[in-house]
């Protein structure tokens, strides 16, 4: 279990997180998912202990990630891939972790093969590694200690197709066993194919936060008219407000018989009219990446 | 087999109660990520090979008196722990320029338990390097009187023993400690090396600044350890230039590190 509260941290006069809250239930997966730079990364520094937080707090396991005694016991933490020794080969890598865990050599081994590290890559330098064998080098070093929780920032960057379906495969069944797992990423799809729970989060704050279905859920209808100019007058005059869809049409949020009654009564001939699945919660997060990218520094 | 099967399938869920790594844990950790890369690795070879040249040079260029045991011993650490040195400082900013801080002090969150064991392995690791040069001088010792006249003897007393010990070791720490305040590789090894340069240059040239040096330049207050020929106000000398090289950035570096933020 994570549990976040009111957590905020500031730079100066820029504000980076502000007021976040949110929990990680176990058997669940928590989709942290925001543009770049909307804080997702401190946050999870924060939980971990590594940035400070201005305001707020965070638990792991009902405990401050830095009162864990060997923390690497219960958390699984993979925040940079590339933050390793470029010198140092992948087993060497995972052996040093191992050794500050108090851990069998043997699950080295066990791991390198599980995240199909094994043989003559696992003897390659870090540095001769491509980005999608450090996230599963990252990933091995998670599960090393045999974590309860894991937390991933981006763990799906770089790695190949095949790559990202074994990932989701993993965390999933790693969730079944009753743990629990925050996985951010800027790419709702990723998200939306593997999350129970979604936290969103831009410019700092929490902007939607709850079940996957229900948020996906709670975004209406998607309605495609000939004429879309008379679709938007007849849903007027009976107080509907359309917001324009990126692949066309018009998000409405109420019943399609409403809508469909709307276009009757104004002679508007539709083309499409179908729950939007999620497109409101992608307008809402395409908003998002709008706003931040202008005024983005960092 | 049964054992890896049966933590595979252990519930993610469950918690068991575990102890934090004890410090002996973490200072193998850190001997091993000295020695473990190839600057590391090379370091040691290096500081090999110079102990050896040492001894070979003086067996050939030496003047009789000085090919005895400690005749050649005490230049083999002198020389030796010029290098030594880096080796501290890439100890502790490697986690920087590599990232592994991350890892390290996630890991490890009591950021100074860790640099306790980089303390400890970095003692560990001087006294190797000690007895790397005691076996060159051995040998060189016993090649000496094959080669020419040679004073020969194998006296080494223990305050020469303890004091080469202690020279090496605070060598080791300078540059930890330097590494420590300034998290950057090349701006601690450039200030280190030059920084009492600098000094000497000064003492040489303005007078007045003589006095001074006697008790801060580390090199010239260490200069007793290697001879065996400390005073008492030797030690008050060394221990004033070890509180301002050592120790002082050793406490900024502590006090910054457990403030900054990692990335």
């Amino acid at each position: 279990m994570i549990e976040v509260e009111h957590l905020a941290k500031r730079y100066g006069g820029q504000t980076a997180v502000d007021d976040v809250s949110f929990r990680c239930e176990p058997g669940t997966i928590t989709g942290f998912l925001g543009p770049n730079g909307a804080g997702k990364s401190t946050t999870m520094r924060m939980i971990c202990g590594l940035t400070p937080p201005s305001a707020g707090s965070a638990t792991v396991l009902e405990t401050a990630y830095r009162e864990l005694p060997n923390p690497g016991r219960h958390v699984g933490l993979l925040l940079d891939a590339s933050a390793q020794h470029k010198g140092r080969t992948g087993e060497e890598v995972l052996i040093l972790a191992a050794e500050v865990l108090a851990g069998e050599r043997a699950r080295v081994a066990e791991l390198l093969d599980r995240v199909g590290l094994a043989g003559p890559a696992a003897r390659k330098r870090v540095g001769a590694y491509s980005l999608g064998m450090r996230q599963r080098l990252g990933i091995a070093r998670a599960l090393l200690g045999e974590p309860s929780v894991l937390i991933l920032d981006e763990p799906a960057n770089g790695l190949d197709p095949e790559g990202i379906v074994w990932m989701r495969g993993l965390l999933r069944d790693f969730a079944d066993r009753a743990g629990t797992v925050l996985l951010s990423s800027h790419l709702l799809r990723e998200i939306e194919a593997v999350a129970d729970d979604l936290v969103v989060i831009g410019g700092g704050k929490v902007v939607a936060p709850g079940r996957m279905e229900e948020l996906l859920a709670a975004t209406g209808v998607l309605v495609r008219a000939l004429d879309p100019r008379a679709l938007l007058r007849a849903l007027d005059e009976v107080g509907l407000v359309g917001t324009p869809a990126t692949g066309g049409g018009l998000l409405v949020d109420a019943p399609a018989e409403a809508v469909g009654r709307a276009a009757a009564d104004a002679d508007v001939v539709l083309l499409e009219l179908r729950p939007a699945d999620g497109a409101g919660l992608e307008e809402l997060f395409l908003t998002l990446t709008a706003g931040e990218t202008i005024g983005e520094v960092a | 087999m049964s054992a890896i099967l049966e933590q595979r399938e252990r519930p993610a869920g469950t918690t068991r109660p575990f102890e934090g790594p004890s410090i002996g844990r973490l200072v193998k950790v850190e001997l091993r990520k000295m020695t473990d890369t190839r600057a590391g690795f090379w370091l040691l070879i290096a500081t090999a090979l110079v102990a050896a040249g040492t001894v070979t040079l003086i067996l050939f260029a030496g003047d009789t008196d000085e090919k005895t045991l400690g005749g050649f011993f005490s230049p083999t650490v002198e020389l030796t722990s010029v290098l030594l040195p880096v080796l501290g400082i890439l100890a502790v900013t490697s986690e920087w320029s590599q990232r592994t801080a991350l890892t390290t002090f996630t890991l490890v969150p009591r950021r100074e338990r860790v640099i306790a064991a980089k303390v400890l392995a970095g003692v560990a690791l001087s006294a190797v390097a000690v007895v790397v040069c005691l076996e060159a001088a051995v040998v060189g010792n016993v090649l000496a009187p094959l080669v020419g006249d040679a004073d020969g003897s194998w006296s080494l007393g223990l305050e020469r023993l303890g004091g080469l010990a202690l020279y090496m070791t605070i060598g080791l720490m300078g540059g930890l400690a330097f590494g420590l305040a300034l998290m950057s590789a090349a701006l601690a090894i450039v200030l280190y090396f030059l920084l009492p340069t600098v000094f000497a240059v000064l003492a040489e040239t303005i007078s007045s600044f003589r006095g001074i040096a006697d008790w801060l330049d580390l090199s010239t207050t260490l200069e007793p350890l290697a001879d065996a020929s400390m005073t008492s106000e030797g030690w008050a000398q060394l221990g004033t230039a070890v509180a301002v090289w050592v120790v002082l950035p050793f406490v900024i570096g502590l006090v910054r590190l457990r403030r900054t933020e990692l990335a």
